[in-house]
């Protein structure tokens, strides 16, 4: 576990570059994460539309959806969730969304 | 049990692996006077899926693998032949394409997951059964065998387009078993196998992968991670992934997505967005209302979709299904105990034993004598063949096997040392 600052607050992230504590992440923070981990920026509507339900799913039932169920209930279609997040949406959008690594996330 | 009310009502949802031993399991304990048992599939034909894997190689026949679904239930259960349209949960009722209702005091749901080509582009289009098969049903497993009887040259892709996936391993015993295929055959040099797969690793379970990669490329078996298969150009021969990357082909053999039964999504509050019934790991009891319990595939737990899950959950959950009926509390855990054979050519076979916790572990099962794990053995071979014949005369009808108990087993299995253990510490994240 290792703690850095982010938006001019310190955050405790894991390894992988996870964050531990999901309430410890701001909307500010998110531009940061995405420039770091490869997502284009600026973040458009549809971007904070995803980050946002990433949190909601994390906090209802306590895992980031995987990239099927995202397809299915974000509003925003597996093809475009790739061109917003490439490399892996799942992932890509806990980190930059603050929530811990989905499980059954590849 | 005394006889004061009415009998009980018990409704089964699917009668493959699961549905099958948990009507005979209960059939044995319970009179028919306590407890009437209705069991529902639509059709009659169960198939020993661990055969299918055999098939396209002719090495089984697709006949042999097919049985009967009635033949298989104990007498004093009733087997209703008909596609299920909804289940009510509020009122406690299922109904069926045929127009029968069925009213239940307990309901197993059991009807496993479903193949869906049709969710992935192209995957279904041109080339399907030409240039693209698929091996995870009888008729793609039986067209496949022939296309492959001609097949002399070119590029052999096996991709596997998302999690979850019956047998997790099952695409890469495939793998294994072309190249001792082809090698018999003599033509091995002029065919390339690629594997390519969603994962960061041949398998989701890091001790597992690291066996089965170096396996791989003992083979010359090429290994692609991380691809995110988008489309499946069958006539270009082209496997298009979500990043733009293409991987050609000549002949495709695909693991569609899987999703749970139809009627799940047609039954509200059943399901998740795939149509799998969230469940309670431990007990097996839905989450969705207290008197629904799910068995095998059709469960959202993070286990394997495998039959010796089906099979290890048998126990614990007629334990809890009779506790839930004398309404007492739901004493019987599962602790997601799973155990693959894996086939890896040239009549050897690996194996493959661990649990939501505990990754899998070389030394023997089920104890100090016993088969391998984790190592190629003919006599892990041999007892995969010997297998089906336990599964019909066996497992079905709800026999204990000596030695074999739901619990994953740590008698006999070395368990590692410390620098091992930094590898294998498992995150939770146990899904594969």
């Amino acid at each position: 576990m290792t703690s850095r600052v982010l938006a001019g607050t310190e955050v405790e992230l894991n390894e992988e570059g996870f964050f531990v504590d999901a309430t410890q992440w701001t909307d500010e923070m998110a531009t940061e994460l995405a420039d770091e981990w490869g997502v284009p920026t600026p973040l458009t509507e549809q971007h904070w539309q995803v980050l946002h339900f990433m949190r909601q799913e994390y906090f209802e039932k306590g895992t980031g959806p995987t990239v099927r169920k995202l397809g299915k209930s974000s509003g925003v279609s597996v093809k475009e969730l790739y061109q917003l997040f490439p490399k892996g949406p799942a992932k890509l959008a806990a980190r930059v969304a603050g929530i811990p690594k989905p499980r059954g996330c590849i | 049990m005394r006889v004061t009310h009415r009998p009980k009502r018990c409704v089964i949802l699917g009668a493959g692996t699961g549905g099958t031993l948990a009507a005979n399991r209960l059939r044995k304990t319970h009179e028919e006077e306590e407890l009437v048992i209705d069991i529902v599939d639509q059709n009659n034909q169960h198939v020993y899926q661990p055969g299918l894997l055999f098939v396209p190689f002719g090495l089984a026949e697709p006949e042999e693998i097919v049985r009967r679904r009635d033949r298989q239930l104990h007498r004093g259960i009733t087997y209703h032949q008909s596609a299920i349209e909804a289940v009510d949960l509020s009122n406690d009722v299922v109904t069926l394409e045929n127009g029968t209702t069925l009213e239940y005091d307990v309901l197993l749901v059991a009807t496993g997951s479903v193949l869906q080509p049709e969710e992935t582009e192209g995957l279904s289009g041109p080339g399907w059964l030409d240039t693209v098969f698929t091996f995870y049903d009888v008729e793609g497993a039986t067209a496949l065998a022939e296309k492959l009887e001609t097949f002399d040259s070119g590029r052999l892709v096996i991709n596997v387009v998302d999690m979850p996936v019956k047998c997790p391993v099952a695409p890469l015993e495939f793998a294994f078993l072309a190249d001792w295929y082809f090698t018999e055959r003599g033509v091995r040099d002029n065919i390339s196998i690629t594997y390519v797969t969603p994962l960061d690793g041949a398998f989701t379970k890091p001790t597992a992968s690291m066996a089965l990669t170096s396996l791989l490329e003992e083979k010359g078996i090429e290994l692609r991670t991380e691809f995110n298969t988008a489309e499946v150009d069958g006539e270009a021969g082209l496997l298009i992934g979500y990043d733009g990357t293409e991987i050609p082909f000549d002949l495709a053999v695909v693991i569609p997505l899987h999703g749970g039964a139809e009627y799940v999504n047609n039954s509200p509050g059943l399901g998740d967005e795939l149509g799998f019934v969230p469940t309670n790991n431990a007990t097996l009891q839905s989450e969705v209302a207290p008197n629904v319990f799910v068995i095998g595939d059709a469960a959202d737990i993070p286990a394997s979709k495998a039959g010796s899950v089906t099979h290890f959950e048998g126990e614990v959950l007629i334990e809890n299904m009779e506790a839930f009926l004398d309404g007492r509390d739901l004493e019987a855990e599962f602790d997601g105990h799973a155990n693959c054979f894996i086939e890896t050519g040239f009549s050897k076979a690996l194996l493959i034993d661990f649990n939501y916790e505990t990754e899998p572990l070389r030394g023997h099962y089920p104890g100090p004598v016993g088969l391998p794990l984790l190592k190629e053995s003919r006599l892990n071979h041999i007892g995969k063949l010997m297998f089906q014949s336990f599964y019909w005369h066996g497992l079905l009808p709800g026999r204990d096997l000596p030695g074999l108990s739901a619990d994953m087993p740590t008698f006999g299995k070395r368990l590692p040392t410390e620098d091992e253990a930094s590898l294998t510490t498992t995150t939770g994240d146990t899904q594969t």
